[in-house]
């Protein structure tokens, strides 16, 4: 069994009140943070303990806190990205909505180590329900003294505040997420600066996902040595993985970081397989912005070695035969799903989801729509799948955030590993409509 | 879009002291002369009065946080959640993106557009109803979701028949 360091008390009845949290050793990080370790000392076990941002990009969280600028008499602000929207992932909002108070706490020794006084949980405007249980956890945390002024009789005053977004995906980027907190749309910002030096409010700021923060209270209570013991090379801890698509069990799933893919797509711990007998076509390990993989290369990187549930493990081979773990959104598509239409689909999220700032993704993306949409419809021309190939190359990189690169990657992966799907499509418009490709070779060696 | 001259666009939010007293709190979150922050979670609440934003609530939300019409407008039009025209009175909002539709999403619309009568955005006659698709809700190992606000309520692994009975429902409750 893995070892659960943020699900492990997440069947205990009542584990969303105070009450009952506190009584499973709730709020001891916040007591150890700021009676024994002060904020240097909160930092230094947070880079030991080599936890790595979970909300995509897997950037190390303590350097990113040691970017922090600290000017004199200027407020520092820490920001939860609770805006959970990259297709595929659910993780955020399970989390919130049974352990709550995991999350309170993270923000407590978080927002303590970086210094900052007033808080936000910036949380998508859908999760309303989510929304209310948290504002009701900050209310009992303060009752209790963990929260409001003089925490502990320290001196120390926090307070932490929920915001809720409004149903746009640009807003999981932290400068669109800033943008959209200071009441604006959420175009995402030019870098420099960032917002370690100017964020919020142009004060110095620190964004970080709920099961990044999350992750911090039990590097407090164990030490960042014993986080890091966990997990596989620089790939430090558990991650919560959300699983979806064709799945026997799909679910929310804390992992040890370094769990090969196979044992967890077929073992009964896990996802216990592929829904109704069917077999493995593709997947999608990190959320819909990550290279599209088909199940060889899911399961084996191209030299043969089991591909494992780490940054480093699924990224082998790069592009070319590798993919991301990203925010650990999983969807595993079975034979009999069409590859190009779910690329299209995606596709159009994208160009529903660009905020129109820079021309490459708010054209490039509806250009891929469309030439997708003629291909699933019947419609498609043999040079089409050049013609994506070259859109999606003029957007990536070529944008003022990553929404475009996003935007790209579903679309040149699916088109290197299932090419010979798009082209089947073209070649044979009429029974295109009315059945679908199957499982590819690659698929049927995988499976055997 | 959003067209100011539209003439359903009446004053339908009454700005009652209660409801101002909760813009106070929602202000109070943040920074002074940072009250702009407050827009999003204040243009929800005049949402769930309404159903949706009419113009001449949006002006009063400005005159509120003392900011611009048009800096209330601009961010209206961005945000999916946010309504510019009448709505049903309930607003069945069905993920369409790629997890949910590898478990049945698109025969959800379907059925939920033949069940109803009307077009994805268009109210029914007697103004209970009207869906939409919308991206991505999070919710994904439980497919095929959808929601309704404004407390956007959850339903989850849904089926032609889960959609009926939630859809009678509804009827009865009026």
């Amino acid at each position: 069994m893995t070892r659960q360091l943020l699900l492990e008390h997440i069947n205990v009845p009542g584990i969303n009140t105070f009450e009952v949290y506190r009584r499973m050793g709730g709020y001891s990080a916040v007591e150890k943070a700021i009676k024994t370790m002060g904020p240097e000392g909160v930092l230094e076990e947070v880079k030991t303990s080599g936890l790595r941002g979970r909300g995509g990009a897997g950037f190390p969280t303590g350097m990113k806190w040691s970017f922090l600028a600290k000017p004199e008499g200027v407020p520092r602000y820490l920001v939860c990205n609770a805006d959970e929207s990259e297709p595929g992932t659910f993780k955020d909002r399970y989390l919130m909505t049974y352990i709550p108070h995991l999350l309170i706490e993270g923000m407590i020794v978080s927002s303590f180590a970086l210094g900052a006084h007033t808080s936000y949980i910036y949380v998508r405007g859908e999760m309303m329900q989510q929304i209310r249980i948290l504002e009701q956890a900050i209310a009992e945390a303060k009752a209790n003294g963990f929260l409001g002024k003089n925490i502990l009789g320290s001196g120390y005053d926090l307070e932490v505040y929920v915001h809720p977004g409004a149903g746009a995906y640009i807003c999981g980027e932290e400068t669109a997420l800033l943008e959209s907190l200071e009441g604006k749309r959420g175009n995402p910002r030019i870098k420099p600066p960032f917002p370690a030096v100017s964020g919020l409010y142009n004060c110095p700021t620190v964004v970080n996902n709920v099961e990044t923060i999350a992750a911090t209270v039990s590097i407090i209570n164990d030490g960042g040595a014993e986080y890091a013991k966990i997990g596989i090379g620089r790939s430090t801890g558990t991650k919560l993985i959300s699983a979806g698509g064709n799945l026997n069990k799909p679910g929310v799933y804390e992992i040890e970081l370094g769990l090969p893919v196979e044992e967890f797509i077929y073992s009964d711990e896990y996802c216990g397989g592929i829904a109704n007998g069917k077999q493995l076509k593709a997947v999608v390990a990190g959320g819909s912005s990550v290279p599209i993989l088909p199940a060889n290369l899911i399961l084996k990187t191209i030299e043969g070695a089991p591909r494992l549930m780490s940054y480093e493990s699924l990224a082998e081979g790069g592009f070319v035969s590798g993919t991301m773990l990203g925010s650990g959104g999983f969807i595993a598509f079975d034979e009999d799903q069409c590859i190009v239409r779910n690329t299209w689909n995606f596709t159009r999220f994208y160009h529903h989801e660009s905020c129109g700032q820079c021309s490459p993704c708010r054209e490039g993306t509806g250009w891929m729509e469309k030439v997708l949409f003629s291909i699933e419809n019947g419609q498609g021309r043999s040079s089409d799948m050049d013609l994506l190939v070259n859109v999606a190359k003029n957007i990536e990189g070529n944008t003022i955030c990553p929404l475009g690169d996003a935007a790209a990657w579903p679309v040149a992966s699916a088109i290197r590993h299932f090419r010979d799907e798009f082209e089947w499509h073209v070649n044979n418009p009429v029974e295109s409509q009315s059945r679908n490709y199957g499982l590819a070779n690659y698929a049927i060696m995988a499976n055997s | 879009m959003l067209n100011i001259n539209n003439t359903e666009n009446i004053e339908n939010v009454e700005f009652t002291p209660e409801l101002i007293g909760k813009f106070n709190e929602i202000v109070s979150r943040y920074p002074e002369g940072k009250q702009k922050s407050a827009l999003l979670p204040i243009l929800h609440e005049v949402q769930a009065i309404a159903g949706w934003l009419s113009v001449p609530s949006m002006n009063k939300v400005a005159e509120f946080l003392n900011i611009e019409y048009i800096e209330v407008y601009e961010v209206a039009t961005f945000y999916t959640m946010y309504f510019l025209k009448p709505q049903g009175k309930y607003v069945l909002e069905v993920c369409r993106t790629g997890p949910c539709c590898l478990v049945g999403a698109e025969k959800i619309m379907k059925h939920i557009e033949s069940t109803l009568g009307v077009k994805e955005g268009e109210v029914t006659s007697d103004g209970l109803f009207s869906w939409r698709g919308v991206e991505c809700m999070a919710a994904c190992g439980n497919g095929p979701v959808l929601q309704i606000g404004p407390e956007y309520t959850f339903y989850e692994n849904l089926t032609e028949e889960s959609v009926n009975q939630l859809i009678g429902k509804l009827k009865n409750n009026k």
